[in-house]
């Protein structure tokens, strides 16, 4: 399979002091880590293209450190996560759906087995389209209170021939999270849904 | 501190190829925005000291977030820019209050030198209005390689009672930078010109 280009990196923290109520005790942040890579398949169409998986892991695990580092560097403070991808206009929503596995799985390398699916959200786009990240709960998909997103976007990509790929963390839950549900203090962690 | 922040984000770029060239070492530019409750939001008021204190206070502190984003001596910063976007609620002079009168000087002592002036733009918008924060070198704004522009935005701000602060920083000028001009081997640095 072919080599890994990558074009441009960007790193994006969020940080929330409040919403309208009380000031947070502990600021909620948010960080996305982005890399934009050439599109080995633009322009026509590949049958056999998931080879590329394995060829992403390098740079899966490389963008889940820099988020980790880029939240202080200690991985125990990760509560969210979700990933996702736009795919330039030479491309097809596939090439996004190879990032599932890579993107998926270095994060939860790095955060020390992580139990609940990764959340994600794909799409085909020009330079500057925005990507609404979904973000859960990493042990846990039905903690109500971590369920949030992250909007990303570069305003040079993706190029036709290039794919962005997206990874997000977060430190806790909505800065004013009060809709009850699934609390993160109730999780069982047995499923990576409860 | 005087100023009321909601949220703050600092943003990452690095460029690493170019039409498929590389850049080594790989261009980077730093931005941080915090988002501010404009304390006239709604009122024609004629004395502007108040936003002129937020200025002389986020000139310090978001300068200190950009350069730590880079993870650089101040002193090594090469270019930078600043800009606003007040929401709807406001005017287009709370912007130039905040911007001009004493954010520079902070930002200047973060950096250490900063003979150039600070290039800016200011604009009023809704909730994820882009910024195009322009770029020009610290000490002489002739230097030509370093004329660039870093776009920003944050989702859902400003609101209508809200202000949009950003200041960018670079360790770098354009990638693969020929269109000649006045090079940054040739700084007298007198002037801030040239």
């Amino acid at each position: 399979m072919p080599e890994v280009q990558l074009r441009k990196r960007a790193i994006v923290v969020e940080e929330v002091f409040h919403e309208g109520g009380p000031v947070a005790a502990t600021p909620l942040r948010r960080a996305a880590v982005l890399a934009v890579i050439h599109n080995p398949f633009a322009g026509k169409y590949v049958s056999e293209i998931a080879g590329f998986m394995e060829d992403l892991n390098p740079l899966g695990l490389e963008m889940a450190k820099a988020l980790v580092a880029a939240l202080g560097g200690d991985p125990k403070i990760v509560e969210g996560y979700g990933k996702g991808a736009i795919v330039g206009q030479a491309g097809e929503l596939e090439h996004g759906a190879l990032w599932h596995v890579p993107g998926g799985y270095a994060m939860r390398e790095i955060l020390g087995n992580a139990k609940a699916i990764v959340a994600s959200t794909k799409k085909v786009g020009g330079p500057g389209t925005r990507l609404d990240v979904p973000i859960t709960h990493i042990n846990a998909s039905y903690v109500r209170s971590h369920f949030d997103s992250m909007e990303v976007g570069i305003a040079d990509a993706p190029k036709a021939d290039e794919i962005l790929l997206a990874l997000v963390m977060t430190t806790g839950p909505r800065v004013h999270a009060r809709v009850g549900g699934l609390k993160a203090s109730e999780i069982k962690g047995q499923d990576g849904l409860r | 501190m005087k100023t009321k922040i909601r949220k703050i984000v600092t943003f990452v770029e690095e460029t690493r190829s170019e039409m498929e060239k590389p850049v080594d070492p790989p261009t980077r530019r730093a931005a941080a925005a915090a988002v501010i409750e404009n304390p006239f939001a709604g009122n024609y008021v004629e004395d502007l000291t108040e936003l002129m204190e937020i200025g002389e206070e986020l000139g310090g502190l978001l300068t200190e977030r950009a350069v730590a984003a880079l993870g650089i001596p101040g002193a090594s910063a090469e270019s930078y820019g600043k800009a606003a976007a007040v929401g709807e609620n406001g005017e287009l002079e709370h912007a130039a209050a905040i911007l001009h009168p004493k954010l520079g000087t902070p930002v200047r002592k973060t950096l250490g030198k900063g003979a150039a002036l600070i290039p800016s733009s200011k604009k009023r918008g809704g909730p994820g209005v882009p910024l195009d924060i322009p770029l020009g070198h610290k000490d002489a704004a002739f230097v030509r390689s370093h004329f660039d522009g870093m776009e920003i935005r944050v989702n859902d701000a400003p609101r209508a009672n809200e202000i949009l602060v950003a200041i960018a920083v670079t360790d770098s000028g354009r990638p693969l930078p020929r269109v000649g001009g006045l090079t940054k081997a040739q700084i007298k640095g007198e002037d801030g010109l040239r």
